[in-house]
């Protein structure tokens, strides 16, 4: 098995937003999940830093990328990995997250990966369970583990995130990880563009220290890196949008709108895609510009260094 | 009931209906009722055998008329029930509560108003002023009995936590309010602008990922109702305002139709920062808004243009308020601390004290037309003593009332009701 130093105290118990961290702690994550990449393209991709360790993935909403990918993270650090089902349990029969909560408490996880589908969800678990919280994004507030990745995805390619121009475009209003990455790269020294049409732009963002466009060529004009999201139709609850087809024309990511972000801009978006609305389809699988399959990579990698750092 | 005389004197007596606002004394007669009040009570007005309470560095107020209040009978005993509202309200300096008709049943009917009046008159020791529904099951399609149910004892209608938002429909209630003589209160909101919303639309509501309510929502009903009113002007009572943009409105309003408008103490003591990591405690309806909006109501109460403070008391149990804040129930516990949190805006110099006593006793029985919230001499001697600079800690252990949501935990507050008097009798003592 290969060796892997001890992590390094973070600040912080819980991860339940990049809101809460310090920039030594995003470092400390980031230079840990860099060690992972290499292993995670190696033969022997198992360690077992995490054995004897219980980790819980409770996902009260449903994932496929991110789940799987907590899911092989804890199993390469050798921890025993419980996925739960939560359409199957109990929060069907009524009963509340806390109780949940303290149910899955008593079984004495070293960890618990959440996902929900209201904002505070992993912050209310945090209250209620000794082991430590992993956000694995609740409602629209935060999606730490994914701005982590993406930024590790950046940093990768362009090997620094401080100078660049970063625009972050679609489903703002709805978005976890459009918030989570704000946090995350002005906290690392990048100029962050927000575009978006005005029905999926929340209020006040400036504030959060960016800008906000509602044309998107002048949002994407000499940009370094064009962060694509995913319309979120299930969490919009009456009519934000005319049609699909106007926003691929206004909003969707095509050659001609590329155009005005840097010749070397990369492409990257969370997924799932939505093919033909946010982004063109031949677009999406350019290797030259999309790092999108690359993301999803970083991810496990990402995903082992938060298991490690906060399972102790 | 044939009762002691009592005596009080040397109290700092407020009672902004009579503009009595000095250093005197009060006498309670035989029947519980007000026979003397005011500066000329001294203690040569005591015959030498009497025992009398000298007040000297305390303050005597008329007992507050807090006129929004939940009570949970029928159908919600669980939360609060006539005899804790009551335990709670008097330890507080609520002598008189307005409750609100979203029980279950819903006040809509003349039946379940005996039923509530006789519930009210055996559990309760206070004075209690029931509302009943503008609609019926406050579904907002079809009026109740205005005149039938006023008949019975109910002092205004509302839809408590609803707004009316079928134009025509206001309009036809304006009308009948009219010709009945029944007093409008009209819960604020924009049903499908504030759709979902759980707090103020701004930097809070995108920070903490929840969907947000625009102050607009309010603005545009008030707006709506205002211009309805110039048509039939009824008694119209605007329950609640939470923001500046609606005191603009009011403001520009106030020369052309007559109505009056209450605030909640928590929109005058806290605002949204205060939600701080999703307190579900502080999920309020209006919500909290920004400082800039708290001190214009702050300046809306010295302007006159808010009439009244009430306490939006809204007991909810632990259950309601341990889930998400998307999933937690609305609404605070209050009446309690209506009165000690009004004064932190006299201790920090906001309000003037005559003002802050005035929008707890006189204003509101004024617009409700009932004769509470003063000292008349003559009138039910329902009072009570103040000790203004007692400091003491919120403490949710500590609160009377059956459910512990307050919306001010740990609170440092200055100023506590020490005697509770209704109709002359002492029913609360520290």
């Amino acid at each position: 098995m290969a060796n892997v130093k001890k992590a390094i105290k973070i600040s912080q118990k819980h991860l339940l937003g990049i809101q809460d961290l310090s920039i030594s702690d995003v470092n400390i994550i980031l230079s840990e999940a860099k060690q992972f990449i290499d292993l995670n393209k190696s033969k022997n991709k198992k360690l077992d830093v995490l054995r004897g360790k219980t980790q819980i993935n409770l996902f009260f909403e449903p994932s496929t990328r991110t789940q799987s990918s907590f899911e092989l993270a804890g199993k390469r650090l050798g921890a025993d990995v419980m996925s739960m089902n939560l359409n199957n349990s109990a929060i069907k029969k009524g009963e509340t997250l806390i109780d949940t909560a303290m149910t899955l408490n008593a079984m004495h996880p070293d960890i618990i990966v959440v996902r929900h589908q209201d904002s505070g969800a992993s912050n209310l678990l945090s209250q209620k369970v000794n082991c430590a919280v992993l956000n694995a994004g609740d409602g629209r507030r935060e999606h730490p583990t994914q701005a982590l990745l993406d930024a590790l995805t950046i940093i990768d390619r362009k090997e620094k995130i401080e100078g660049l121009k970063i625009a972050i475009c679609g489903d703002i209003v709805h978005s976890r990880v459009a918030r989570s990455n704000i946090y995350l790269l002005n906290m690392l020294g990048a100029e962050v563009n927000i575009v978006a049409p005005s029905n999926l732009m929340p209020k006040d963002i400036s504030k959060l220290g960016v800008n906000s466009f509602s044309d998107m060529k002048k949002g994407l004009k000499d940009c370094d890196i064009v962060m694509m999201l995913r319309l979120q139709n299930e969490r919009m609850t009456s009519s934000f949008l005319s049609s699909n087809r106007e926003y691929y024309e206004y909003y969707g990511l095509t050659p001609d709108k590329l155009d005005f972000a840097k010749d070397d801009a990369l492409i990257m978006h969370p997924g799932p895609m939505n093919r033909g609305i946010e982004i063109d389809t031949n677009l999406a699988d350019d290797i030259n510009k999309s790092v999108i399959k690359e993301q999803v990579e970083l991810g496990v990698a990402v995903r082992m260094a938060c298991l490690k750092i906060f399972c102790e | 009931m044939i009762m002691k005389k009592k005596y009080f004197l040397n109290a700092n007596i407020i009672d902004p209906q009579n503009s009595i606002d000095e250093v005197g004394g009060l006498i309670v007669d035989e029947n519980g009722l007000i026979e003397a009040v005011g500066k000329k009570v001294n203690i040569n007005n005591i015959p030498s055998r009497e025992k009398y309470i000298d007040l000297k560095g305390k303050y005597i107020i008329p007992g507050i008329v807090d006129m929004k209040v939940f009570v949970g009978e029928p159908g919600f005993e669980y939360k609060e029930n006539f005899r804790t509202l009551s335990e709670a309200s008097l330890s507080g300096g609520v002598t008189s509560v307005v409750t609100m008709p979203n029980t279950n049943p819903i006040i809509d009917n003349v039946s379940i108003v005996d039923f509530l009046k006789r519930r009210g008159r055996d559990k309760a020791k206070i004075n209690i002023f029931p509302t009943a529904s503008l609609t019926k099951n406050i579904e907002g399609t079809n009026m109740t009995e205005f005149g039938l149910l006023r008949a019975k004892g109910i002092v205004g209608f509302t839809d408590g936590y609803k707004t009316i938002q079928n134009t025509r429909l206001m309009s036809r209630i304006m009308r009948s309010a009219y010709d009945l003589n029944c007093l409008v209160m009209q819960h604020v909101e924009d049903k499908e602008l504030a759709k979902d919303g759980m707090v103020n639309d701004g930097i809070i509501s995108t920070k903490l990922g929840l969907q947000g309510i625009s102050d607009l929502a309010e603005k545009i009903i008030i707006e709506r109702d205002l211009t309805l009113l110039e048509d039939f002007n009824c008694r119209y009572h605007i329950s609640q305002i939470s923001s500046q943009k609606s005191l603009e409105v009011i403001k520009s309003r106030k020369e052309s139709v007559e109505f009056t408008c209450g605030v909640s103490i928590n929109n005058l003591s806290l605002n949204e920062n205060d939600i701080g990591d999703f307190r579900t405690f502080l999920k309020l309806s209006p919500p909290l808004r920004t400082e800039d909006d708290r001190l214009a109501l702050i300046k809306g109460i010295n302007n006159d243009l808010i009439d009244v403070i009430v306490s939006d008391h809204k007991p909810e149990d632990e259950e309601q308020k341990r889930l998400t804040f998307a999933q937690a129930a609305t609404g605070a516990s209050g009446i309690e601390t209506l009165l000690p949190l009004a004064l932190e805006l006299y201790h920090n110099e906001s309000i003037k004290l005559n003002k802050i006593i005035k929008a707890l006793t006189c204003n509101p029985a004024k617009i409700l037309k009932i004769n509470k919230g003063n000292l008349n001499i003559g009138n039910e001697a329902d009072f009570c003593i103040l000790d203004i600079n007692k400091p003491w800690v919120v403490k949710k252990e500590n609160l009377i009332s059956k459910s512990k949501n307050t919306s001010i935990e740990g609170r440092k507050l200055q100023g506590k009701i020490t005697n509770t008097f209704v109709k002359g009798e002492e029913l609360f003592k520290i």
